[in-house]
């Protein structure tokens, strides 16, 4: 008698249970053309990673809608010193497992972050020193001053030590682990949404999570995430209603999506800048019909080949009107000072003067190297250049391969072969120091180089480099931008790369969906909203 | 007899490492894996301590004498972008490749064979006409292009098929099954149908060539003389005679279908084998790779082995030249 009547009870509370819990809200289905491979968060650093795992996970500082970086899981911080920060940590956050969350998770984290098999060791220097002052407080002691330390931690996600410790995941699962690791088929972190079900490449589940330290700004239930790589499946699956929001939508699909009933295409400019670079550091081009001499090396044949360039005829022809044509190396979005700065006009007289001048009145030939599936239109982008610079008598061999085999050509591991060249970047930091720094920067070793690493051209300029490490230690922020101002300038005087654009973001939404687009293309639908079905 | 098995399954090792020596001189111009797994400003330090922990700077000849070392063990590595063991993405994603497989070879069998001899019967009837056209239209169309016609067509059109995925599955132990849900099963139907229609096509031309043959052979003419009713002569006579070769061409045509999935895999976001490997390719991901790519050859050289059996079994004649022979 007993036993029936608690079991009637029993699942009595369970059906109020089921009913009071956050059954209500929508489900949100989310396609993307890439997949999601691991939940380590520490083992891949990508962006659209860093997106899907920001929906689980949480860094100590966040950036917000407009990139702003504010208080996530550090309440507050300071430096009392240069190179001392203090960081005051939320109290009262939980884990998905209940674990509460201290300074010995974010100790825990950031040895982990910096050990073997990690692809996030730049998030904090080797020598950096971390202590837990008491349980909601945390000094980072560094051996030299960064005041853009904090410029990557809102993908730096914080891990829960004693999770991690259960399950024999204390370290990043390295490349060549022949056991899968339990963090990279499981996640526990302190984010909005929790992980239901995970089947890389096929399917993700995220679910809400009810204890949230924070107001959820959503009203969904739960993401239901599939990769659909094929451009024209996910542009259907948007169109018929399957999935909610897609990424990317194909440029040449935007005004269909846009005149379907059911959707709308949310676009604006991305922060990723696309430039074209040429090989100055060799004495003789590895890929060109001049022998004995590099023709790059003559500052009049960068200005004309700057200068033979449309950039809006690129803008209005291969990208239909989705680009911002640039006159940096930065996206507006992330120097202040970028308005001072105008892009030279195009010039195909002046162009053919200065290639005369510099002694190649009937032009020359040279190799572009080019990927086919990593930019917005890349190929068709070169394709362009090609017939551009066949106007000022340079014959342009065009290379356009897939990005694993292009990256493997120009990078540094293969040695930077390459005469001419177009690549995208965004710096990680989002801040210029990175892209003076690491493309900008004359490469301090030939082999490795650090500074200068994806400088895959060789420019440099020593002046350009002295600023740069000012740049690195300046604190005054109207001095900073100054300083950074200077070195673009000697680098546009340079002639050192040529700038094209920043690629538009194309997001498909449905019209039923409200979500926030930010201009470093990650989607997060923690912003997101979806109308009742 | 026991010889002859033996010499062929000899013969299918021998062109199971043919394939494995090759596909592997192939992956050095797939791309540097560790590309694809870092992020691009990752320190040369870092790149060549995973390079040597992959064993990529070993020589070709090595890495693959330590593939063949492990496979022989069942150890086929850790892919590289999923750092999942291979033999499970693999298991993990055969269930969706072989139900697909198996219902395209199904819709082609069926479809194809009646298609086949109606148009063999009435061969000037319009439909007869039409089946014609459809056919050339299966072997000349790409796959994918067939796919994202129906895709317009029935998804975003008339919505009533989904565009992509498996729908909702139905775990069974280890295998996967979307035959027991209704979206599982209206997932499967334009795949299926763009997977077969190749096949269809082709079984169709043979089952109408047969059907013709059979029809002018005395036999029939004198089952029509003994005045057995045309359904009885056409279906129990002349069809069952027109099938041996059809089986044996749609038994061979089963490895094709199961390597050919790829595009089909792509264009619906089916999440099999095929998908699998193609995201690999993309990626460099060699393990994922080498361990498709003789699964393939595998199910090539087993099919191919079983037939061989199966026809010195039929028909003795190729026996006696087997023994002749030596």
């Amino acid at each position: 008698m007993s036993v029936g009547r608690s079991l009637f009870a029993a699942t009595l509370a369970g059906i109020l249970a089921l009913t009071l819990s956050p059954a209500s809200g929508q489900t949100l289905r989310y396609a993307n053309q890439g997949e999601l491979k691991s939940l380590d968060p520490y083992t891949l650093n990508e962006s659209t990673t860093h997106a899907h795992l920001g929906h689980v996970y949480e860094g100590l500082v966040e950036r917000d809608k407009d990139l702003k970086i504010i208080p996530a899981l550090a309440e507050s911080w300071e430096t009392p010193e240069p190179t001392r920060w203090r960081f005051h940590l939320r109290k009262g956050v939980k884990f998905h497992n209940g674990d509460p969350f201290t300074a010995d998770d974010v100790v825990f984290s950031a040895e982990r972050v910096r050990a073997q098999g990690s692809n996030l060791l730049n998030r904090l220097p080797a020598d950096a020193k971390v202590v837990k002052v008491d349980d909601y407080t945390v000094d980072f002691i560094l051996s030299s001053p960064n005041p853009i330390l904090i410029g990557q931690w809102d993908v730096w996600y914080i891990m829960d030590k004693k999770w991690a410790e259960a399950n024999n995941a204390v370290a990043p699962t390295p490349a060549a682990a022949t056991t899968p690791s339990y963090a990279s088929l499981h996640a526990n972190g302190t984010g909005p949404f929790m992980i239901d079900s995970h089947q890389p490449g096929v399917k993700t589940v995220f679910k809400a999570n009810p204890n949230y330290w924070k107001k959820p700004e959503h009203n969904l239930k739960e993401i239901v995430f599939t990769p659909i790589a094929s451009d024209a499946t996910r542009v259907a699956a948007l169109l018929s209603g399957e999935v909610d929001v897609i990424e990317p939508v194909p440029i040449q699909d935007i005004q269909r999506v846009n005149a379907s009933p059911n959707a709308t295409v949310l676009s604006g400019p991305e922060l990723r800048t696309i430039f074209i670079g040429m090989d100055q550091s060799r004495d003789e081009l590895l890929f060109s019909n001049i022998k004995g001499k590099n023709p790059f090396q003559d500052i009049r044949v960068r200005e004309a080949f700057y200068k033979a360039i449309d950039v809006e005829l690129i803008k209005n022809r291969v990208m239909r009107g989705l680009s911002t044509p640039s006159a940096l190396m930065i996206a507006p979005e992330l120097y202040p000072l970028s308005k001072e700065f105008t892009r030279p006009k195009f010039d195909l007289d002046g162009a053919k003067k200065l290639l005369t001048e510099a002694g190649y009145p009937d032009g020359f030939e040279v190799t572009m190297d080019c990927p086919n599936d990593r930019y917005v239109n890349d190929a068709a982008i070169c394709q362009a250049v090609v017939g551009m610079l066949a106007r000022v008598g340079v014959k342009v061999n065009l290379l356009a391969q897939p990005k694993a085999q292009y990256f493997a050509k120009v990078l540094k591991p293969g040695g930077y072969k390459t005469s001419f060249f177009l690549l995208g970047w965004t710096p990680a930091t989002m801040d210029s120091q990175n892209v003076l720094h690491d493309i900008m920067g004359c490469r301090d070793d030939p082999k490795d180089p650090n500074r200068g690493e994806a400088n895959l051209g060789g420019y440099c300029n020593k002046q350009l480099d002295e600023l740069t490490d000012k740049v690195l230690v300046e604190p005054d922020m109207t001095k900073r931008n100054l300083l950074i101002k200077q070195a673009f300038e000697i680098g546009n005087k340079d002639w050192a790369y040529i700038p094209l654009h920043q690629q538009a973001l194309a997001w498909g939404v449905s019209k039923k969906v409200k979500l926030v687009q930010r201009a470093d293309n990650q989607v997060l639908l923690y912003w997101a909203t979806k109308q009742e079905e | 007899m026991l010889a002859f098995t033996v010499r062929r399954a000899i013969q299918a090792i021998g062109v199971m490492i043919a394939v494995g020596i090759i596909s592997f001189s192939m992956f050095r111009f797939a791309g540097d894996p560790v590309n694809q797994m870092v992020s691009m400003d990752t320190s040369g330090a870092e790149r060549a301590a995973i390079r040597q922990s992959l064993g990529l700077d070993d020589p070709v000849i090595v890495q693959f004498g330590r593939y063949v070392a492990n496979a022989a063990q069942f150890k086929f590595g850790v892919s590289y972008q999923f750092r999942l063991p291979v033999s499970q993405l693999l298991s993990e994603r055969m269930p969706a490749t072989l139900e697909l497989a198996i219902c395209a070879t199904i819709f082609a069998m069926v479809c194809g064979i009646l298609m086949g001899v109606y148009s063999a019967l009435r061969r000037d009837s319009w439909l007869t006409h039409a089946f014609q056209a459809i056919s050339l239209i299966g072997i000349s169309l790409p796959t994918f292009l067939i796919g994202i016609l129906l895709i317009y067509l029935f998804s975003v059109t008339l919505g009533w098929l989904p565009s992509f995925g498996r729908g909702e599955v139905v775990r069974i132990g280890w295998w996967t099954t979307g035959l027991l849900t209704l979206s599982g099963l209206k997932a499967l139907i334009m795949p299926s149908v763009t997977l077969g229609l190749f096949q269809l096509t082709l079984i169709m031309r043979l089952v109408r060539a047969e059907m013709l043959e059979v029809m002018r052979t005395d036999y029939i003419r004198f089952a029509r003389a003994r005045g057995l009713t045309t359904r009885a002569i056409h279906f129990g006579h002349a069809l069952r005679n027109t099938l041996v070769p059809v089986i044996t061409v749609a038994g061979l045509q089963f490895g094709s279908v199961i390597a050919f999935a790829i595009i089909t895999e792509t264009v619906f976001q089916w999440p099999g084998m095929g998908l699998l490997f193609v995201q690999a390719v993309q990626n460099v991901d060699i393990p994922i790779m080498a361990a498709y790519l003789m699964m393939v050859s595998l199910i090539f050289v087993t099919i191919n082995l079983v037939v061989d059996i199966l026809y010195t079994i039929v028909d003795p004649r190729l026996r006696s030249t087997v023994s002749r022979a030596h």
